[in-house]
């Protein structure tokens, strides 16, 4: 069967079986950043945005996301390397198995959903994204860093704007 | 110095977190690259998923590869019919027992000889344990494969398992009934008593010593197998090259007992195998062991064609290579003031159905718990490994000392219950220190040991006084904290070797090359910042290039907390042997002698003219006209080994009607030396420790009574959420083996 959607901005139309899953197919189509860690559902490696959402591509049939928009990390791969280096300056990337392709994708997609989330929020959003490294507190200090930062950058901005309130 | 002066703004400032020792400080303080938290070299490919691991690069047309494994624990294969198999269109071949060599080996990734038995064949007419590989099938898909698969017909004569490991030895029934079984060391191993190794050793009367104690702790623990879980499953892709050899691309932490391994195993040349590692997804001992590299080896040495297997999730943790069970009985004397005399310690350890790392890991268990109590007059340690019908056993992180402390340490505890006495303080009483000679510990003196300033660096950290024994919360829940001591070695002593080569290019970049594996532990970025030390360049102007059996100098691998300790000296051997080349080349271009010349990393100077050559010009001179190439390699391999020591303390709360545990605080201070990387040391503790809360706690491979494995998936073999690990804080306390240099090893310590 035929299936149609937009991959990382562009369109895509490729032939598949009626049991492809997602995660084989988007590897199929060059999408090597995104990794298989255990087939049920544990892990978070094969975290992807199906229409802007955190969706495991494992439990995904490829046959279900025609006309809907699926993005890997190869589609936002400036923000990635941004946040990333935030990870690398802690050493938390670590073998990098998980970190690109579920961990990075979902704390994207945590901070599109939440502005300036609490120690616990954050490990309740990520619970999903198993490391063995295990590089949880490398992972939260360079979330933490990675806030700090974008927080002055905001204050900075808008300073410059001539907004906020002194 | 100018030129130091930017590289040192380029370098992060040490943190906080690593302390050093005050007499030895300033050494330390000199140091420009080395002790800095420095990005590591391949963190922007894998922050942003570029294609760097095995299943990333194999090629499109590889044969996919599958292992057809044993339903029942202990059978043996009447028949094997392949022809309805063979006839499912785009399959490529069904390969039974019959089309193996008859030459057993170990996976096990250990220097030749190694000390785990030669006990396996690629696929054999027994197997041995629920999961055992009975038929490879190899197919141009994944669905040809499958379908295959439950066409090829297996008639087992299914035999009485031993999947008891306190029952196997000496049963009737044998694992390794096999006349061909062989072990190459003298490990006390004998097959037709399903024993794997036997030692026992010991120093002073144990037992006159126990009878004079006012009190013995007599108690038995019992830990269980556990799995390393690296995020990446073992996997390998083979091909032949236009020559007609064996290329191997596989995620494995031992590239060059892995060429060694397959030649054996096949049958066949070492100089047909070479070995590539790519990036690893993890390992922690695990790709330890060349778990999947015989099955596509076979199948391309059979047919030609490029091959690769991905272990599924479930095969990782049915057929795999997880921590030894092991059961320890601990006696533990203590006079009434609390001076531990006397330690007897037997270890039951379970290797399963082969004997990879079972002779070795069992060590540990004894040798790295004993000598953490320096003061005992006398101590016994007997094991035996013993070979049942469940998955073999391997090697992971902590590699049987692990186990040993569980025990020594919970008896520590149980005697300070005993006694009335703080925990801490009759560790302060007992603990190895500095100078001590380590009788349980091949005689070793500790030259440079802080576990006493671990400790009570970790005591403030938690606020130990404060806390215990213990607070009750007022909400049916109480509050306690809880210590471990814990060491490791750096290297197999006088075994591990690890060689570098470092060469000069035009420009003059230094190539580093190297056969240590970084697995994610972060080696390569260490090994060039250590060359980058020692060479005074920029880390990024070392490029460093591993592994390629073809290609690198030989080192053992990664494994035994090795790599910067044991590779490490390697560097920094080579480093001095090229400082010397370059000074001599430099001469020779400028036109005087060696001894007159001294080089600052950038420039080669005529110390009484001033005339100067820089590194780029003799790098880009080596190039051309004939010149010699300059480059350097040195191996180095330890005579001693010396131990890194940790102190973790633990706050948990207890429900008192439920009983449920919540990790509220791990504290651990390390004591490994120099810190070559501050964040990368970090972390590896952090890892360390998050695996260990995983095995404290809930990780367990279970069997039912006919030897099947439940803990096969991520559903019922629970590893830590990072909801699960509470707050981890890690401390460094440095002690110096030699004023120069002294990092020693650290990622095994939980």
């Amino acid at each position: 069967m035929e299936v149609q959607f937009t991959l990382n901005g562009k369109k895509v139309s490729t032939e598949i079986a009626a049991d492809t899953v997602l995660l084989n197919l988007l590897r199929d189509l060059g999408c090597k950043s995104v990794k298989c860690g255990c087939e049920t559902t544990n892990c978070g490696l094969c975290t992807v945005w199906i229409d802007g959402k955190s969706r495991l591509s494992c439990s995904v049939l490829a046959a279900s996301i025609d006309g809907h928009e699926v993005t890997t990390l190869e589609g936002v791969e400036k923000e990635a390397a941004e946040f990333g280096s935030f990870l690398a300056q802690e050493g938390a990337e670590q073998c990098g198995f998980c970190s690109p392709p579920g961990f990075i994708m979902n704390v994207l997609a945590m901070f599109r959903e939440l502005k300036n989330p609490s120690i616990e929020e954050i490990k309740e959003y990520l619970a999903g994204n198993l490391c063995r490294c295990t590089g949880y507190m490398g992972q939260l200090r360079a979330i933490q860093k990675y806030m700090e930062v974008r927080n002055t950058a905001v204050n900075i901005t808008v300073k410059k704007m001539g907004g906020g309130e002194e | 110095m100018e030129r130091i002066d930017k590289v040192q703004n380029l370098i992060p400032e040490k943190p906080e977190f690593v302390h050093s020792n005050q007499e030895k400080g300033e050494a330390i303080e000199s140091l420009k690259i080395v002790n800095r938290p420095v990005v590591k070299k391949d963190a922007a490919a894998l922050v942003t998923g570029k294609s760097v691991y095995t299943n990333d690069l194999a090629p499109s047309d590889c044969l996919i590869v599958k292992v057809i494994r044993s339903p029942y624990a202990h059978a043996l294969i009447k028949d094997i019919n392949t022809a309805r198999a063979e006839a499912v269109p785009g399959i490529e071949c069904v390969l039974t027992y019959k089309d193996c060599p008859d030459k057993r080996f170990t996976m096990a990734g250990q220097t030749y000889p190694e000390p785990s038995p030669y006990d396996r064949l690629i696929l054999d007419q027994r197997v041995r344990f629920v999961g055992d590989a009975a038929a490879i099938v190899a197919g141009t898909s994944e669905e040809a494969v499958k379908k295959a698969m439950k066409l090829v017909k297996i008639q087992y004569e299914v035999l009485e398992p031993v999947l008891d490991f306190r029952t196997a030895k000496d049963n009737p029934i044998l694992v390794h009934p096999e006349d061909n079984w062989r072990s190459l060391c003298p490990v006390g191993a004998d097959n037709k008593r399903n024993l794997c190794a036997h030692d026992v050793c010991g120093d002073g009367d144990v037992e006159a010593v126990l009878a004079k104690c006012d009190h013995v702790i007599d108690r038995v623990y019992h830990t269980k197998a556990n799995q390393q879980a690296m995020m990446e499953t073992f996997r390998t892709y083979t091909y032949l090259d236009a020559y007609g050899r064996l290329n191997v691309v596989s995620s494995t932490q031992v590239p060059f007992h892995a060429r060694r391994i397959l030649a054996h195993a096949l049958d066949i040349p070492k100089s047909k195998v070479r070995v590539i590692k790519p990036r690893i997804g993890g390992g922690f001992g695990a790709k330890q062991t060349v778990v999947s590299e015989v099955y596509p080896a076979l199948v391309t040495w059979k047919t030609g064609k490029p091959a690769k297997i991905i272990y599924t999730r479930e095969e990782s943790l049915i057929a795999s290579s997880p921590r030894h069970e092991m059961e320890l009985h601990v006696r533990l004397g203590a006079d009434k003031e609390g001076n531990i005399k006397a330690i007897d310690l037997y270890t039951l350890s379970n290797t399963g159905a082969f004997g990879e790392h079972g002779p070795t890991t069992v060590g540990l268990s004894g040798h790295k718990s004993i000598p953490l109590y320096g003061k005992t007059e006398a101590f016994r340690f007997t094991y035996d490994v013993v070979y049942t019908n469940v998955m073999s056993a391997g090697a992971y992180r902590g590699y049987g000392a692990t186990q040993g402390q569980f025990a020594v340490e919970s008896a520590v505890n149980e005697l300070a219950e005993v006694l009335g006495m703080d925990p801490t303080v009759l560790r302060e009483k007992n603990m190895v220190r500095q100078g001590d000679k380590m009788p349980a510990y091949y005689g070793e003196v500790t030259n440079s040991c802080t576990l006493d300033r671990c400790l009570a660096r970790a005591k403030e950290m938690i606020n130990w006084d404060e806390k215990y024994p213990y607070r009750d919360m007022g909400n049916g829940k109480v509050r306690s904290v809880g210590v471990a001591m814990s060491m490791q070695g750096s290297g197999i002593s006088a075994v591990d070797t690890g060689a570098v080569e470092i060469k000069v290019n035009d420009d003059g970049f230094y190539s580093l090359i190297i056969g240590a594996t970084d697995m994610g532990t972060g080696c390569d970025t260490i090994l060039a910042q250590m060359a980058a030390e020692c060479l005074e360049c920029k880390p990024e102007e070392v490029v460093v290039f591993g592994v390629d059996t073809d290609i690198s100098p030989y080192d053992c691998g990664s494994y035994a907390s090795s790599t910067t300790y044991v590779t490490g000296q390697a560097v920094v051997k080579t480093c001095e042997s090229l400082r010397k080349k370059i000074c001599e080349r430099g001469a020779e271009y400028l036109g005087c002698k060696p001894e007159d010349v001294d080089f600052d990393g950038e420039y080669v100077t005529e110390l009484a003219t001033g005339k100067q050559i820089s590194r780029s010009q003799i790098g880009n001179n080596v190039m051309c006209f004939s010149n010699a190439p300059l480059s350097a390699s040195e191996a180095f391999s330890s005579p001693v080994s010396p131990p890194p020591f940790m102190v973790g303390m633990a706050e948990v709360e207890i429900d008192k009607e439920t009983g449920v545990l919540e990790l509220i605080d791990y504290v651990a201070v390390v004591d490994c030396g120099t810190v070559i990387n501050p964040n990368l040391a970090r972390v590896q503790v952090e890892g360390g420790i998050a695996q260990g809360i995983g095995m404290a706690l809930y990780e367990d491979v279970v069997y039912n009574e006919k030897g099947k494995n439940f803990s096969n998936s991520l559903m019922q073999y629970k590893i830590p959420t990072r909801l699960d690990v509470g707050t981890i804080r890690v401390e460094f306390e440095s002690s110096y083996e030699r004023q120069d240099r002294s990092e020693r090893s650290l990622s095994e310590k939980s």
